[in-house]
């Protein structure tokens, strides 16, 4: 035998074991890692066509969500206004920007301006963002801070634990539907869980966990 | 049956028994173990022969044809074989578990007759269990691929239980996520049972070798074996022990497969008889893959010396036995349907399967079952051709039990095809009933099962022992020192 395998090769099955396990494990943490849409998806922030501040006009002019996602609380599609509400305001302030171009044209021309879409959520997904933002879900749990972004990027993961973790406990996360477009309101954990709970209860929330729920 | 050749070799100063004390022996012509050695390693050494090439080509087109349907099933999607509401599993599931069930005869062979003291199981365990292993590759295959996003069915969780993005788990309470873990453990048990009795022959390999590539990849899997005592005790014990691991599996695999079906309330799939039923029609149907595989190769090989007449007498007898169990299970399922009093369970049992057009449809005032071709295959195959074995004549004729023995294939096939899908054709609502007919993408996909199943046992005959070389001298008289012709008796070793 000593012909064909000298006698370093003696250790080298423990060594070639100890190497897999290693490798192994570095190649387990690395797919736990990166391939998860914490790391795959959050921090997306594509460069818009127009450079829309959602921090001026929503923390700083507090401008209410509604006033230009104005079917959120009464469809599943959050819209994306026309560039006739945008025209509102800026057919006086700033009427003559540069950085307004675009959206004057759209207002004459009737052609949307093409904004990038964000946050996606795959085919096989039904969300419906008037049942969560009207029984008490902030737009702040799964937008993040958008109040305070200058441009907009992919706060959260979205991922299917995402959605199903929250609807497991949504009472850490319900809260008045009054403090729903309060994207600033904080509460703290203890009187969270006592609210949310008394929430869900008296707005008989019952977040579905069957598949069915989302994938219809 | 001391011969008078043996005398040439020692000097048996003990008088050998009366003949007819002692058994036939296990090897024919008193082959010494020198020549055990040559013949069995010789398969796997010498020229290739003439009818291996073919048999190759034909097999390895077979394996290429399975290949493609599995790949043109994936990138269409199930929509391209034949299954559809009502027959939501149709062959996919009658492949799988006629695959799974092939595999029971080599569990069997190699650790239950191991842990009975059956010293016939020496010369017919290793193709057995390399048989149970391709066979356990042949049926995973279908499981995967019938869910459709075969991606799916291994990352997020459908089928592999472990944390992930999804934040779900399979359902444990689910007999399809134990058919995962049964059937992973018997692939993993059988390889390792395999692989350990192989080691030994494997040095043996490795030390007639003559070119360098052959030394080294023989000693490569040896794992420096030097037949020292030491190896030998460590092995022994390591042996025994797979074999105890394996001993539950060759109950609880197929006991679990048959759960796919007995756990859900579908009349014809609901019935208690349903795992020790299913454990005997696996080892029926693997030893009758077990005979189909091994008449040719003795003869093809020059085995007859090492599988004699008696281990195919014998393994008709384990065929016969089980076929009666399987004939008692057929029965008795009818009788329960009849006897539970429950009307749907037995129209399962006459309207969608026993009702033939001529005398069991007239008899119970039915019309035909649309598939009662298939009820009445899978009775004559496997109730009836395994009674041919009570007669010594018909056990010991190669052709006649090479015969029965694919009649037994075939009829097993029929069986899970007649659970699955005449239960399944016609359920409790009538608007809901339909029949299933395979496609061109079904038929090409199992056809295609057995090319796989045949390339990878004629790989295994070329290149490794297709006998275990140690333990068959193991059980020779030379091999024992009590015997006459044994031990050290003579002083000549």
């Amino acid at each position: 035998m000593s012909d064909i395998f000298p006698k370093w090769t003696n250790s080298l099955p423990l060594k070639v074991g100890i190497g897999a396990a290693l490798l192994g494990t570095f190649a387990l943490g690395a797919v736990w890692y990166y391939f998860t849409p914490k790391y795959t998806r959050v921090g997306y922030k594509p460069t818009q066509p127009v450079a829309f501040s959602h921090d001026i006009h929503a923390n700083q002019l507090q401008i209410d969500c509604r006033y230009c996602h104005n079917n959120v609380d009464k469809s599943w599609f959050s819209n994306v206004p026309a560039a006739n509400t945008c025209m509102n305001c800026h057919s006086i302030v700033l009427k003559d920007s540069p950085k307004l171009e675009l959206v004057r044209q759209s207002y004459t021309t009737s052609k949307p301006i093409e904004w990038v879409q964000i946050h996606k959520v795959p085919d096989y997904v039904y969300f419906n963002h008037s049942v969560h933002v009207s029984r008490g879900i902030s737009c702040v749990e799964c937008h993040g801070q958008i109040n305070h972004m200058d441009e907009v990027y992919h706060a959260k993961p979205l991922s299917m634990s995402f959605c199903v973790d929250c609807h497991r406990n949504p009472e850490l996360a319900l809260r008045d539907p009054k403090d729903v477009y309060n994207l600033d309101l904080k509460v703290d954990a203890e009187k969270q869980l006592k609210s949310g709970l008394k929430l869900a209860h008296d707005w008989k929330v019952n977040a579905s966990q069957n598949c069915s729920a989302c994938h219809r | 049956m001391a011969s008078e050749a043996a005398v040439s070799t020692g000097l048996p100063k003990v008088q050998a028994p009366p003949a007819e004390l002692e058994r036939e022996p296990l090897v024919h012509h008193n082959r010494s173990l020198a020549w055990i050695t040559n013949q069995v390693a010789g398969v796997a050494e010498g020229r290739t022969p003439k009818w291996w090439w073919p048999a190759f080509l034909i097999s390895a087109c077979g394996t290429l044809m399975l290949f493609t349907m599995v790949t043109y099933l994936i990138s269409t999607g199930v929509g391209v074989w034949g299954l559809n509401q009502p027959n939501a599993w149709a062959w996919d599931i009658t492949n799988f578990v006629f695959w799974i069930g092939i595999g029971h005869a080599g569990t069997l062979i190699s650790a239950v007759l191991f842990l009975l003291r059956q010293k016939w199981r020496t010369s017919i365990n290793r193709a057995a269990e390399a048989m149970t292993i391709f066979a356990v590759v042949c049926a995973g295959i279908f499981p995967v691929v019938h869910t459709g996003r075969v991606w799916f069915a291994t990352l997020p969780g459908y089928l592999i239980p472990f944390p992930n993005s999804n934040g779900i788990w399979p359902q444990f309470r689910s007999p399809l996520l134990w058919d995962v873990f049964a059937v992973s453990t018997y692939a993993t048990v059988s390889t390792l049972f395999w692989y350990v009795g192989l080691v030994p022959d494997l040095a043996t390999m490795r030390d007639r070798a003559k070119s360098k590539l052959r030394k080294f990849c023989y000693g490569l899997f040896a794992l420096g074996w030097s037949g020292s005592n030491r190896n030998w005790s460590n092995y022994e014990k390591a042996y025994l022990i797979l074999a105890g691991l394996s001993t539950p599996l060759v109950l609880s695999v197929h006991s679990i497969v048959s759960f796919d079906f007995a756990v859900s309330q579908l009349p014809g799939w609901h019935a208690t008889i349903f795992p020790p039923y299913f454990v005997a029609g696996a080892i029926f149907s693997g030893f009758g893959m077990v005979l189909t595989l091994m008449i040719p190769l003795r003869s093809l090989c020059k085995l007859e010396d090492l599988i004699t007449v008696r281990h195919v007498e014998l393994m008709c007898k384990v065929l016969l036995a089980t076929g009666s169990i399987v004939g008692y299970a057929y029965i008795m399922e009818f009788f329960i349907a009849w006897y539970g009093g429950n009307p749907y369970e037995l129209d399962v049992f006459i309207k969608n399967r026993a009702a033939d057009p001529w005398i069991f449809g007239p008899m119970f005032k039915v019309d035909p079952a649309p598939y009662w071709w298939a009820y009445w295959s899978m009775m004559i195959c496997n109730v009836i051709s395994p009674h041919f074995f009570w007669f010594k004549k018909l056990r010991t004729s190669m052709v006649f039990v090479w015969i029965i023995a694919g009649f037994v294939n075939v009829g097993m096939w029929f069986e899970r095809f007649n659970i699955i899908v005449t239960s399944l054709h016609r359920d409790f609502l009538p608007s809901n009933w339909g029949m299933f007919s395979p496609t061109w993408v079904d038929i090409m996909t199992f056809t295609g099962s057995f090319g796989l199943f045949m390339t990878l046992f004629l790989l295994f005959m070329k290149f490794l022992p297709v006998i275990a070389i140690s333990e068959v001298k193991g059980v020779t008289p030379q091999a024992d020192p009590h015997h006459p012709l044994g031990g050290a008796k003579g002083g000549h070793h």
